[in-house]
């Protein structure tokens, strides 16, 4: 029973991983580039709706747990649109620099996000107003229980997962996109305007990112300014898992990693949970080198 | 002014050189003791971005995990020290062999990896070093606070306490290394590595043993790094698992590339830019790291070539820029 326990904590930690591990597979998939900006993205999201919520909440002069979808609105447009600032800024005038110069660009970003945070805020850990969240939990039978908090976490990621698949293999824009990821050049000679759908790419991933730190923030009461890093990194190894550049891989790789995880930290020892994910992740790597889901590509000639 | 440029390039190469050894060697003179340390920290990130050049620049292999080998020298040092007395600077080929070692171990299965996903395995495994340096693998590690009380290096009986010896001890290093990453770059596998960066399909078709030669540039990478590593626990004394922190790593990742790829002087130009001045710039501690991200994010929009670049770097970044633009009518 415990390992149906651990298996759903361990769920509720990949949802995280995934829903930050779409942005930077989408943003790979588009422009080959690993954009380290984007885990401090997700965590200004999660500074963000504390202002938010805090701000809304000495409006209403109540604790409400409706509060909460004006807040997710507010921190998915604000940090959509840093991110298109950022790439507007930082990466355009870099698409033709080669590989290195954009990395170094987007550490430079992340560097610039992550100081600002700890300069705004204070280096402290924050805590979310309490009774926004609900606390309840659900037992499912032996010894098994689900908060409720899990559940809103889960429904929640896998409908925003499940709405940007949709978006991404059916709309125009998603074909689009998919286009863009393969070939600029024969993306724009097909009519695509390849600078308005990296601009998308830039609104989406860091939206979900900044959603996605926000609910982190919700789901753990506490943060601080070191969770850009921490979740960022996982998030990128959860992409590469499943093959980065690859939507559905970023997903199912932010599951396995959430899942590895836990397990390793239930059954083996918590301070060795994260040297098994990377060990794994590793191992992985070497068998199935474009990870789970990547295509298998020919070499360029 | 072009014309001083010129001249100053006709120059015996030679004299430059002989002109910068003395320069080291004088500058630390009339300064105190902090900005003889700071001066020696300068080196160390020198060295450390000298064997990440190795890695980077010249073979093109992403490795954002560097600062493990340098922790994996360091704590050879260390541990050969504290448990068997090892003197620190018997301790240093020790440091060099352990880490060029894990260099092999960690790229040898993960070479025919794509860019992306080998930098990716080098951050893991620069994480997996530090989590184990943390958990107290076997209980000698020391855990979180790492070890201390390591001996200073010693020469003839003589201990080098003063940060000024230490100093100079790098500068011979330093002065070793630069000579030897030279006569590499210029040397049959210098020009392997650089086949290899630019097209490696091409040069296996040309007979270039690639899986060997990027081989060769991790464990000689690595290898240096643990060296710098040693000499490190030598002047601290105490080390701990933040060695191979992902920061450091990016700080090391950061100097290679700011200075341009690929390029001696541009490495120690790069070292001045992300550890030197920020060093320097202690007091303004609190909006350091967003200044050091805007001069990063500006000094590649303005030269993505990096500050101090090799001369085949900047015709090659050049060129692609006006490929890729619609051919002007005139050139400029």
């Amino acid at each position: 029973m415990q390992f149906i326990q651990q298996m759903i904590n361990g769920l509720t930690i990949g949802a995280f991983y995934s829903l930050v591990a779409l942005g930077y597979t989408m943003v790979y998939g588009v422009l080959k580039l690993i954009n380290f900006a984007h885990g401090d993205l997700f965590m200004w999201g999660a500074y963000l709706g504390l202002t938010g919520l805090n701000v809304l909440l000495a409006l209403l002069a109540q604790t409400s747990a409706w509060a909460i979808l004006p807040v997710v609105i507010i921190v998915m447009t604000t940090v959509a649109l840093a991110g298109v600032l950022v790439e507007r800024v930082a990466y355009r005038p870099l698409r033709t620099a080669g590989r290195l110069a954009p990395v170094i660009s987007a550490l430079g970003v992340a560097f610039i996000l992550e100081s600002l945070a700890r300069n705004v805020y204070g280096a402290s850990w924050k805590t979310y107003p309490a009774g926004i969240t609900p606390t309840g939990r659900i037992a499912l039978g032996g010894n098994v229980r689900v908060s409720v908090m899990q559940i809103v976490v889960l429904v929640a990621s896998f409908l925003i997962m499940g709405a940007l698949y949709l978006f991404i293999q059916r709309t125009r824009t998603g074909t689009a996109m998919r286009a863009v990821s393969l070939d600029h050049d024969i993306s724009r000679l097909m009519g695509i305007d390849v600078d308005r759908i990296i601009s998308i790419v830039f609104i989406i991933g860091p939206g979900l990112g900044g959603v996605a730190g926000l609910i982190v923030a919700l789901y753990y009461g506490s943060f601080d300014f070191t969770l850009g890093w921490v979740f960022g990194l996982k998030a990128f190894i959860a992409a590469i898992l499943g093959g980065i550049g690859n939507i559905p891989g970023a997903m199912l790789g932010g599951m396995l990693l959430g899942i590895i995880e836990t397990l390793g930290s239930g059954y083996i020892s918590p301070q060795w949970k994260d040297v098994i994910a990377y060990v794994i992740l590793i191992v992985i790597l070497i068998f199935r080198p474009t990870g789970l889901l990547g295509e298998r590509m020919a070499q360029k000639l | 002014m072009e014309r001083l440029l010129t001249r100053l390039r006709q120059v015996n190469p030679l004299w430059w050189q002989v002109g910068f050894i003395v320069l080291a060697v004088l500058l630390p003179l009339p300064l105190g003791d902090y900005y003889r340390s700071v001066l020696w920290r300068t080196g160390l990130y020198v060295m450390l971005g000298l064997s990440l050049n190795i890695i980077v620049g010249y073979a093109g292999l992403f490795q954002l995990g560097h600062a493990a080998f340098y922790a994996l020298g360091a704590y050879t040092a260390a541990l050969l020290n504290l448990y068997f007395n090892v003197p620190l600077l018997l301790t240093l080929p020790a440091s060099i062999v352990v880490a060029a070692f894990f260099g092999y171990l960690i790229t040898r299965p993960i070479l025919h990896l794509r860019g992306d996903y080998l930098c990716i395995v080098t951050i893991a495994f620069g994480e997996v070093v530090r989590l184990v340096l943390v958990n107290n693998l076997f209980g000698i590690t020391g855990g979180a606070n790492g070890l201390c009380g390591i001996d200073r290096p010693a020469l003839f009986g003589f201990e080098l306490r003063q940060p000024i010896y230490h100093y100079y001890l790098m500068l011979i290093f330093l002065v070793i290394s630069i000579f030897a990453v030279h006569r590499l770059e210029h040397s049959r596998l210098g020009r392997a590595w650089m086949y290899v960066r630019e097209d490696e399909v091409a040069a296996e078709a040309m007979g270039v043993d690639t899986t060997r030669v990027k081989l060769l540039a991790f464990v000689l990478g690595s290898g240096w790094a643990g060296l710098v590593g040693a000499l490190y626990a030598g002047k601290i004394t105490v080390i701990s698992p933040d060695m191979s922190k992902f920061m450091e790593s990016v700080i090391m990742f950061c100097i290679v590339v700011l200075g341009g790829a690929g390029s001696i002087p541009g490495i120690l130009v790069g070292t001045l830019g992300m550890v030197t001045l920020p060093e320097l710039s202690r007091p303004l501690k609190a909006w350091r790291d967003a200044w050091l991200g805007f001069a990063m994010v500006a000094m590649m929009i303005l030269r993505p070539e990096g500050l101090w670049p090799s001369r085949r770097v900047r015709l090659e970044i050049r060129g692609a820029k006006e490929e890729a633009l619609p051919a002007p009518a005139t050139g400029d």
